[in-house]
């Protein structure tokens, strides 16, 4: 294969970049979401491909624990999105602006 | 033919991250995110990290998308297509895009960010080895193994008071 470490980390780069863009571009809270998992699939598609070029162990264990870290960390947030909805029958975020004022 | 797989898979996750962003429905969005999740596991799978693509697959498309599409179904929140971003946002978004966008190419051209001191990429990748993910997990990274696991109970049990503490007020309302 001759595709090296800088195309994987250019994908890495360019899946970040979208899952930015959606994060600052959409206005619900689910698809938001979905955009700041898009945001660590980028990241562990780049420690992986540093660990397979590098010859090392470290990136793939660390991406073990971070797939870890993710479901937990869904979970809780969908359970909070659901809290909010019941709360404030809205999970667009332009409505959400209890703070502002 | 390594090659062609690699740009198949990465514009495959490409298209299908973009679509997540610009779908309208939240539904829509969720498959897309299966199709992306599924593209990177196939990444995975060329550098070698069988495991990690099944993990990939089993935690991602199985358990996150599910609990996604639970959660807007549970939800039903049809107003979505109505509200328009601002042009504060778009013009936000796209100039975070844009500078990402640079980072990206301005390694792309040059070197490789290899480092040289280490050894070089096998032609068996070390990522295959399973015996050696249980052999690290179980030893140098056993404190963290087991952080992990108090961070999944604290978890479950955080989801169940957030959900409970709500039914006890609309009890008492």
């Amino acid at each position: 294969m001759t595709v090296g470490l800088n195309e994987f980390l250019a994908i890495s780069g360019l899946l970040f970049a979208i899952g930015f863009t959606g994060v600052l571009l959409r206005r619900n809270t689910l698809v938001i979401y979905m955009c700041l998992e898009i945001m660590l699939s980028a990241a562990i598609l780049a420690l992986v491909g540093f660990s397979r070029f590098n010859n090392t162990m470290d990136g793939n264990i660390f991406v073990f624990f971070i797939i870890t870290v993710a479901a937990a960390e869904v979970a809780v947030g969908l359970a909070i999105i659901v809290a909010l909805f019941r709360h404030r029958q809205t999970i667009q975020v332009e409505d959400l602006n209890t703070l502002k004022n | 033919m390594l090659d062609f797989l690699f740009y198949f898979l990465a514009a495959l996750t490409l298209g299908s991250a973009f679509m997540v962003v610009a779908s309208r429905n939240a539904v829509n969005a969720a498959m897309f995110l299966i199709v992306t999740v599924a593209g990177v596991a196939g990444l995975f799978v060329l550098l070698g990290a069988y495991f990690l693509a099944v993990l990939q697959i089993l935690v991602y498309a199985g358990a996150v998308v599910v609990l996604f599409l639970f959660v807007i179904m549970l939800l039903d929140d049809g107003g979505e297509a109505k509200v328009k971003p601002t042009a504060v946002s778009i013009g936000a978004s796209l100039a975070a895009f844009m500078l990402l966008l640079l980072g990206v190419l301005s390694f792309l051209g040059g070197p490789e960010l290899v480092d040289t001191g280490a050894a070089q990429a096998t032609e068996t990748p070390i990522g295959a080895n399973l015996q050696e993910y249980g052999r690290q997990l179980f030893s140098v990274y056993l404190l963290p193994v087991q952080v992990a696991g108090f961070l999944l109970l604290i978890a479950m049990i955080g989801v169940i008071l957030i959900s409970k503490r709500h039914q006890e007020e609309a009890l008492e309302e």
